[in-house]
């Protein structure tokens, strides 16, 4: 239809009837800017290649196709969003919804997989590697074994053995990497293979700053690993050592070669005999609904979990009421017009509010401290009471600290809702014959109730997930003996999630502690789901 | 008669009256005040009193500055186990990295959403305010796995690295405050960009030019909260950095004091201290807007 392409339309259009000096020389100027600011684009959309190229290159030696996939699909979105001309909205929102779609989204996804599955200490890997490991644990020596003269070597911090074996030949291998023969390997007078290009030789300071790793290094002889492994007690000569565990590929079980029992993979991600012995560790597989289920009607996870999430709902409820109450009683009190001296009050005031969260906690731990604390020893006169160990007293003592450096921000809120209000609201009631109470009670608190409430419900779910207090002051204490999980008097279920999950005492448990999480992501959602109905938050959006 | 009595009687009476209806007017608030003040300030004295006690222990701490001396301030920065300096440092790197960054990518979107128009843009604010609801520590079993796979392809941005946990981080930096600085850009009169798109600028001159520049309150309220955030955050600080070398003041002071609480006091109340004064100072200079943002909807 048409002809003129946009190109060829400028003569139409009457061009600038000649430009002054000025227009030129700013018309070359953006020019330049413009061919300045594709290079910044360029070389910042190079690098983010250069980084994705590497990052899919190592993806294709480890065989993530999946994630290779992902890593694709995801560089090219990002060059053709800043390639090309248009979708403006995307340039400005991609930097910070990748950042949101991997590690928060994201991670709330795979939380909900990681929940599904028996993933933690003794089930973190594959079947293979559980075999592996297997075998590596129960290795024993063999009494008559042969001498390897032995080498240690080390490359990127991996240790591994340069052998010379009985017949002379010179082998090379490491934990992953079963022997193999190495043609270049430097010898010395007696025919010890000593060196090897690429990998540093030990020195005898090295192999005893590095003892133990050294000698808990096991070298497969081969890729089957029933043919046992090499060990070095010594760092200089290594002798056969082998697995009383013979692992049978074809039917997929241990039997134990000294008292022939069998071990069966019976589909709980290890290896069992008849007796329900386990060998650890396991592998991991999906268990579907089990830790739910366990969560749910196994009696000593049940019980306690019921007590964490009551007091849960117990210590965000009580923490908002407590620092509310106070900070409305003090911004009553220091409503005062009159008043002088209330900017000192209100600056020594805010102070543990500007106080770092996580200090608050540790400080009150030593002042609570039964033995030596500030409020036993000298406010009480040297009385013992248990602050922190004591289930109810500990749960007060956590309300209270939590009463201290949160009142400054109610205070602050309501002081500033308060004077938001029009003085000609109560001067009409006092007029009316209204009492002062009335006035505030009728008047006052319900027009500040209205402007304040969406910062108490999310004070309320800040207090519901709020780490750092209870963890820092008690760690959840003082713990319930009976249950079965690691869980406290104080503990809420955020803090119960990281004892299972990373705890020290009762090893790590990746998929119970997914499982209370999405639990906790139910309720934080049923809760904002009905707080947003209530409030007008959604109407306000335009 | 009783006439040069009267006035001396009176007096004294009228003043007890003029101080009973000041008491109930004012007094009485002082009375609070002065409580409050104790119930506030005994705790912080309480460390600071505690960080210049030579003794070292929980119980000598008991003596309220009865002796003065900064020993242990001075003994703070030789330790080898506890290397205090690198705590401290790392801290502020990453505090101030995570809160530049977070306000960078926050604006961008928060520009996005108040100045253009494009479907999905309802739901994609819904999602800001649905996501501000769930703290990032929900997943933090999810965060320990994915850093630990990303360390295997990426050891440098992997578990056990501040560049990890600053990345992190920054997956909150949409969370928490956009819909803080969607609100402030929502102020700056539009017109000021069309006028700025008559005379050519392009849509990244407006950006960094002009609306940058107008919204810089609202992006040091946003950059001083996500770093007083960074500053306090413990669970995945403490689950991504091993190393005592490479730990934040909180991983590091928290294992410092809950193993031997008593016996570490006064050298934990002086890294106390010291971790305080940066973040209260700049809180309390920049208090009034930091008020205004929290009452915006933000809570610390």
């Amino acid at each position: 239809m048409s002809i003129t392409t946009p190109g060829a339309q400028p003569p139409l259009t009457a061009p600038p009837a000649a430009p002054a000096p000025a227009g030129r020389t700013t018309a070359i100027r953006s020019q330049a800017q413009t061919v300045r600011r594709l290079l910044i684009k360029i070389a910042l959309l190079g690098v983010v290649d250069a980084i994705a190229l590497f990052a899919m290159f190592v993806l294709v030696l480890q065989e993530s196709w999946l994630v290779l996939a992902i890593a694709a699909v995801v560089t090219v979105t990002i060059n053709v969003i800043y390639l090309r001309p248009g979708w403006l909205p995307a340039k400005y929102l991609a930097p910070g919804v990748f950042f949101l779609a991997l590690f928060q989204i994201f991670v709330v996804v795979y939380s909900g997989y990681i929940a599904f599955t028996n993933y933690g200490d003794g089930h973190n890997s594959t079947k293979e590697d559980a075999v592996q490991s297997i075998i590596a644990n129960s290795l024993k020596r063999v009494p008559d074994s042969p001498t390897y003269r032995v080498t240690v070597v080390e490359q990127f911090g991996t240790y591994g053995f340069l052998v010379t074996d009985p017949e002379g030949e010179v082998l090379l291998g490491t934990a992953d990497q079963p022997l193999d023969e190495v043609p270049d390997a430097d010898e010395d007078s007696t025919g010890k293979a000593v060196g090897v290009p690429g990998w540093t030789t030990l020195r005898f300071g090295d192999l005893l700053a590095n003892q133990s790793a050294i000698t808990e290094l096991s070298v497969p002889l081969s890729d089957d690993p029933n043919d046992g492994a090499l060990r070095t007690p010594d760092g200089s000569s290594a002798y056969v050592y082998l697995s009383d565990l013979v692992y049978d590929e074809q039917a997929g079980t241990f039997t134990d070669s000294a008292t022939g029992t069998a071990y069966r993979d019976e589909g709980d991600g290890a290896f069992v005999n008849d007796d329900g012995r386990e060998l650890t560790p396991g592998w991991k597989i999906d268990v579907g609904f089990e830790n739910f289920a366990r969560a749910f009607t196994s009696d000593d996870i049940r019980g306690p979990l019921l007590s964490v999430t009551l007091w849960t709902f117990a210590f965000a409820i009580l923490s908002v009421a407590s620092t509310f109450a106070l900070g409305l009683f003090l911004a009553i009190v220091f409503n005062a017009p009159h008043m002088r001296g209330k900017k000192i009050y209100r600056v020594i005031m805010v102070l543990p509010y500007a106080f770092p969260g996580f200090l608050s906690g540790l400080v009150f731990l030593g002042l609570f401290n039964q033995d030596f604390g500030y409020f036993n020893q000298v406010l009480l006169g040297g009385a013992d009471i248990p602050w922190l160990t004591d289930p109810w007293l500990a749960k007060f003592s956590v309300l209270f600290v939590n009463l201290w450096l949160g009142f400054p921000y109610m205070f602050l809120i309501c002081t500033g809702a308060l004077q938001s209000i029009p003085e000609e609201l109560s001067e009409a009631a006092t007029v009316d014959g209204a009492r002062p109470w009335a006035v505030f009670r009728l008047i006052k608190f319900p027009l500040l109730l209205v402007s304040v409430a969406p910062l108490l419900i999310s004070s309320f779910a800040f207090n519901f997930n709020n780490f750092n207090i209870i963890y820092m002051l008690t760690g959840g204490g003082p713990r319930d003996v009976e249950a079965g999980v690691d869980a406290g008097a104080t503990d809420i279920l955020i803090t119960l999630v990281y004892k299972v999950a990373f705890g020290e005492g009762t090893g790590r448990d990746y998929g119970l502690a997914s499982a209370f999480a999405i639990l906790i992501f139910l309720i934080v959602a049923t809760i904002s789901i009905i707080s947003f109905r209530q409030t007008k938050a959604l109407e306000e959006l335009n | 008669m009783t006439t040069g009595t009267a006035p001396a009687r009176a007096i004294p009476e009228r003043r007890r009256r003029g101080f009973a209806v000041w008491f109930l007017d004012t007094g009485w608030r002082h009375l609070v005040g002065l409580a409050m003040l104790v119930f506030a300030a005994f705790p912080l004295l309480y460390v600071l009193s505690a960080s210049l006690n030579p003794t070292g222990t929980l119980v000598g701490s008991n003596t309220l500055f009865r002796t003065i001396e900064f020993s242990n301030y001075v003994e703070l920065f030789q330790r080898e186990q506890q290397p205090y300096a690198a705590w401290f440092l790392n801290t502020l790197v990453i505090g101030l990295v995570t809160a530049a960054s977070t306000v960078f990518l926050g604006a961008l979107a928060a520009y996005a959403f108040s100045r253009l128009r494009f479907t999905g843009r309802r739901v994609g604010l819904l999602t800001l305010l649905l996501v501000q609801m769930f703290p990032q520590i929900l997943g933090v079993v999810a965060i320990f796995l994915l850093m630990s796979g990303i360390g295997e392809i990426f050891p440098q941005i992997g578990i056990g690295t501040q560049a990890g946990l600053i990345l992190v981080y920054l997956g909150g930096a949409l969370g928490v405050n956009t819909y803080l600085m969607y609100g402030f850009f929502n102020t700056i009169p539009i017109s000021i960009d069309e006028a700025a798109k008559l005379d050519g600028a392009s849509h990244a001159q407006i950006f960094f030019g002009i609306v940058l520049r107008l919204v810089a309150p609202i992006l040091a309220v946003v950059g001083l909260l996500s770093f007083i955030a960074t500053f306090s955050e413990f669970v995945i600080a403490s689950i991504i950095l091993t190393d005592p070398q490479t730990q934040t003041l909180a991983v590091g002071l928290y294992q410092f004091v809950s193993q031997e609480t008593s016996r570490n006091w006064t050298l934990f109340s002086a890294g106390a201290v010291l971790a305080a004064i940066p973040v209260m100072a700049l809180f309390l200079y920049l208090q009034k807007y930091i008020i205004g943002g929290l009452t915006a909807g933000a809570v610390k």
